[in-house]
């Protein structure tokens, strides 16, 4: 026996012990909570059931770096998967924050927190080209593929991101991955925040290789990411200071180390970036060209304002990290949206036990 | 050609004089909300609705609808639901899976009327348009603003942007600028239940499961799009293309492994064997190599400075896979002349043979020279020759099968011919469609690439958005008991699933 073979092996008992898992479960009525490295604790709604614990069941599947895909196992590190992508000078285009070493790719797909390159790259659901689900029943169902183009089937694979384990365990994912930038720069500007605003919104309407943005007290930071020739003519268009430091502020920016998320309650304002200030008080930080807006704010701010400016401004609101898990984390849904996910839910997980709570 | 192809409703009404009967009562009821001109049934009239781009599936409906609004889709919605009469959504009909081949006791809902670009805006760069406008209508009228909408199906003129949410169509510039899903921020829709519904918004994304990514490509089984919100992206000011020869097949496969390996991701990549390069030729003269294997085509857009840089690593990755002639476009008229034979593919088939057949699965790009090879051996067991176009850089593969269909069963040989390769795509680990959708034509192939409870899954799905199952019911999705028939199961691990389910 390979040690291929072998880890299969293993591997097929593992998901079968889920399996058997998550049926007495259902029989029982008894919620379960999916977790991995359990980096995103503090992400969402109630934390209700008993773990199951999803990093025994690891491993990449299939890498290859010609054909742009690779596939792994839920529990496999999210640092494992980023490691060996570099050595072949590739990256996840979404950049996931890494909130701990523990992180797992089955929670990063679960959670479908995407980074700083969002804007202009795509989020987690724009590179999931297919999973393998383990809905309520205990059954593994294989939706999408390993091919970046397929129509066959509605596209589960997609909807999986961002669904917080509330369908069903995701066993295995497949995601389209990216060459790294040849070249990068990162350029910043003294700028109000109306003026930042302004700014992204008219340079993401040129050619320009913008990558990232974030514009935080009065500083404007921007990345540029592409050929040589493209990035240093774009310097020149742009104007601005060099930054020194630039690997380091989009990691911090990227994994939430940057002092601006150390504390206080902290929601995450989804909004047009052609939005104008959103004025709901607190200190905000501004990303992705202006469609994505940290706000702080000490006491947690006035939950019903905020969510009315927000959605005036034709956005949602999600109280993003704080301490109080009592007020509803994810803004409220249109009722025929809502009655549409909770009959996929029921689909999927019709005895109810997954993650109750957490996304809905 | 026109064949017929039975159609089995699961609504009632199967009798000819029931359809007359049942045509007038529908007929009365949609009348009586919506004007004449949005009404037709006398078969004259329905009679361009009887096939899409699939014209080899065909079907005349009972009734064709034209709303021009919103409230008029939700009166035939309504009208529909209370008689129960299946409906069949329809934008251009430039489909080529038979996506929108009518039900013979069912209304087609064409969105053709509903044609206004509702509002575009440069500064945030989107649009709002309703589901009737064409994909290449929205290029157009950014383009004063230095705008694009970029997925570019081959058919752009004339397709719709409902079609396109319904397909999830691509291009061929999908490898670097995405899918519909990826272009598209929010579609409005109605629901058969007469909701109406937003999934995704002008933000990057919505609160809770991302429904719109199953909206999307789901051939419109799951809700009528009134408006659709796009992305739009500035225009790259230069593009140019490098047209390079191959003297082996498998070496071209290579030379688009090594360019991805190399860390570039072109804006448009694809290959053509000698059969299509021979028979495109002739036609457009593009100035292919016709002794060549195969040729690539491989584009860069950008800034002129940074096509420059693109174009000068690409060449040198392609001369070091083992391209034995290389030339790049010199002018915008010489980049259209070498793209033309590639964009002329189809119709050049058209014109060497009376009819063809055309594939789309999608494969994993390595496993393309066993593909090629198992085709090969294919045209030999049907008697038939097949000409293979590839988005190389997606690994979507267009073989177009020749044929005759005046000459007895030879459509029937394409089509058995048709179904083996896409077998062969699902057994090599790809899909049987890569762009074109399942619709009506792979149903069965369906079978090939999903368990039993994988098509029970997507039938909950439909479900979850059309409880009555009104919207074009038996497309895209097979029932068991067809798979059953076609015999062609998906059995994993060695167990027979639904042991219990007959069998013919």
């Amino acid at each position: 026996m390979t040690i291929d073979t072998m880890t299969t092996a293993i591997m097929t008992d593992i998901a079968s012990q889920f399996g058997a898992r998550i049926r007495a479960a259902a029989q029982a009525g008894q919620p379960l909570r999916l977790r991995g490295g359990g980096t995103k604790d503090w992400y969402g709604g109630a934390l209700d059931g008993n773990v199951l614990d999803t990093r025994a069941y690891t491993g990449v599947v299939a890498y290859e770096p010609t054909e742009l895909v690779i596939t792994a196992r839920c529990g496999t590190p999210l640092a494992d998967i980023e490691t060996l992508l570099a050595t072949h000078n590739q990256m996840l285009a979404f950049e996931p924050p890494r909130f701990g070493s523990g992180s797992t790719i089955g929670g990063v797909v679960a959670a479908a927190l995407s980074g700083p390159r969002r804007a202009s790259a795509g989020a987690v659901r724009d590179f999931v080209l297919g999973a393998v689900l383990m809905d309520g029943r205990g059954e593994a169902l294989r939706f999408g593929g390993q091919v970046m183009k397929n129509v066959a089937g509605y596209d589960v694979s997609r909807l999986l991101a961002g669904s917080l384990g509330t369908l069903g365990l995701i066993l295995e994912v497949s995601l389209k991955v990216l060459p790294r930038p040849v070249c990068e720069a990162s350029l910043r500007f003294a700028m109000s925040e109306i003026e930042a605003l302004t700014k992204l919104n008219q340079w993401a309407g040129q050619p320009l290789p913008l990558s990232a943005s974030c514009w935080h007290a009065g500083v404007l930071t921007i990345r540029l990411s592409g050929a040589e020739a493209a990035v240093s003519a774009a310097r020149r268009t742009l104007g601005g200071d060099e930054v020194p430091d630039a690997a380091a502020f989009w990691a911090a920016l990227r994994d939430q180390t940057h002092g601006f998320f150390d504390a206080g309650t902290v929601w995450r304002l989804s909004v047009p970036s052609a939005a104008s200030a959103i004025i709901v008080g607190g200190e905000q930080m501004i990303e992705w060209g202006g469609a994505q807006r940290w706000l702080k704010i000490e006491d947690g701010g006035d939950v019903d304002a905020i969510r009315r400016t927000v959605a005036a401004a034709g956005g949602h609101a999600t109280r993003y990290r704080s301490s109080d898990k009592q007020a509803a984390v994810f803004h409220p849904q249109a009722a025929a949206v809502a009655a549409i996910q909770q009959r996929l839910k029921a689909a999927f997980d019709p005895a109810g036990i997954f993650n109750p709570g957490r996304l809905y | 050609m026109c064949f017929r192809v039975p159609y089995m409703s699961v609504a009632v009404a199967t009798q000819l004089d029931d359809i007359a009967a049942r045509r007038a009562q529908v007929a009365a009821a949609l009348l009586a909300v919506l004007p004449a001109r949005a009404v037709l049934s006398a078969p004259e009239d329905t009679r361009p609705y009887e096939c899409d781009g699939l014209a080899a599936y065909r079907q005349l409906p009972m009734i064709v609808t034209l709303p021009d609004s919103e409230e008029q889709v939700l009166a035939v919605l309504r009208v529909c639901r209370e008689l129960e009469v299946p409906i069949v959504p329809r934008g251009a009909g430039t489909g080529l899976s038979g996506g929108a081949m009518p039900i013979r006791d069912g209304v087609v809902l064409s969105t053709a009327r509903m044609n206004r670009i509702v509002r575009l805006d440069a500064y945030s760069r989107t649009a709002v348009v309703q589901p009737g406008v064409r994909n290449a209508a929205i290029s157009e009228a950014a383009a004063p603003h230095g705008l694009y909408y970029a997925p570019d199906p081959s058919s752009q003129i004339a397709c719709t942007i409902g079609g396109n949410v319904a397909e999830n169509s691509g291009g061929v510039h999908c490898l670097k600028y995405g899918l519909t899903i990826h272009n598209v921020l929010g579609v409005r829709l109605a629901t058969i239940d007469g909701d109406i519904v937003e999934l995704g918004g002008a933000a990057l994304d919505a609160p809770g499961l991302d429904l719109l990514s199953v909206f999307v490509g789901s051939e419109g089984m799951l809700g009528i799009v009134l408006e659709v919100t796009v992305k739009l992206i500035p225009k790259p000011p230069v593009a140019r293309v490098i047209m390079a020869s191959f003297a082996q097949v498998v070496d071209s496969c290579h030379a688009v492994a090594a360019l991805i390996a190399a860390g570039i991701i072109p804006a448009g990549l694809e290959m053509m064997d000698q059969t299509s390069v021979r028979m495109v030729e002739p036609f457009v003269h593009a100035g292919y190599d016709t002794d060549a294997a195969a040729i690539l085509l491989c584009e860069a857009d950008g800034t002129a400075e940074e096509v420059e840089e693109d174009i000068a690593r690409m060449s040198a990755v392609l001369a070091a896979a083992g391209a034995v002639a290389i030339a790049v476009s010199q002018t915008e008229a010489e980049r259209l002349r070498f793209w033309s034979g590639r964009k002329n593919a189809f119709p050049a088939a058209g014109r060497i043979s009376p009819d063809y057949y055309c594939m789309d699965g999608t494969i994993p790009r390595k496993r393309l020279g066993e593909v090629l090879a198992g085709i090969a051996q294919m045209e030999e067991k049907y008697g038939l020759r097949c000409a293979n176009v590839f988005h190389a850089g997606d690994g979507n593969l267009h073989p177009l099968i020749l044929f005759n269909a005046n000459i007895p069963d030879e459509f029937a040989r394409a089509e058995s011919f048709g179904a083996e390769i896409l077998a062969l795509c699902v057994a090599v680990g790809g899909t049987i469609t890569g762009e074109h959708g399942v619709g009506v034509e792979k149903i069965d192939s369906m079978c090939a690439q999903f368990a039993p409870l994988e098509l029970e899954a997507f039938f909950a799905v439909k479900r979850a958005f059309d409880p009555a199952g009104l919207l074009n019911p038996d497309k895209a999705i097979p029932s068991l008991n067809r798979c059953a028939q076609f015999g062609k199961m998906r059995v994993r691990g060695g167990l027979l699933p639904f042991a219990h389910l007959p069998r013919f």
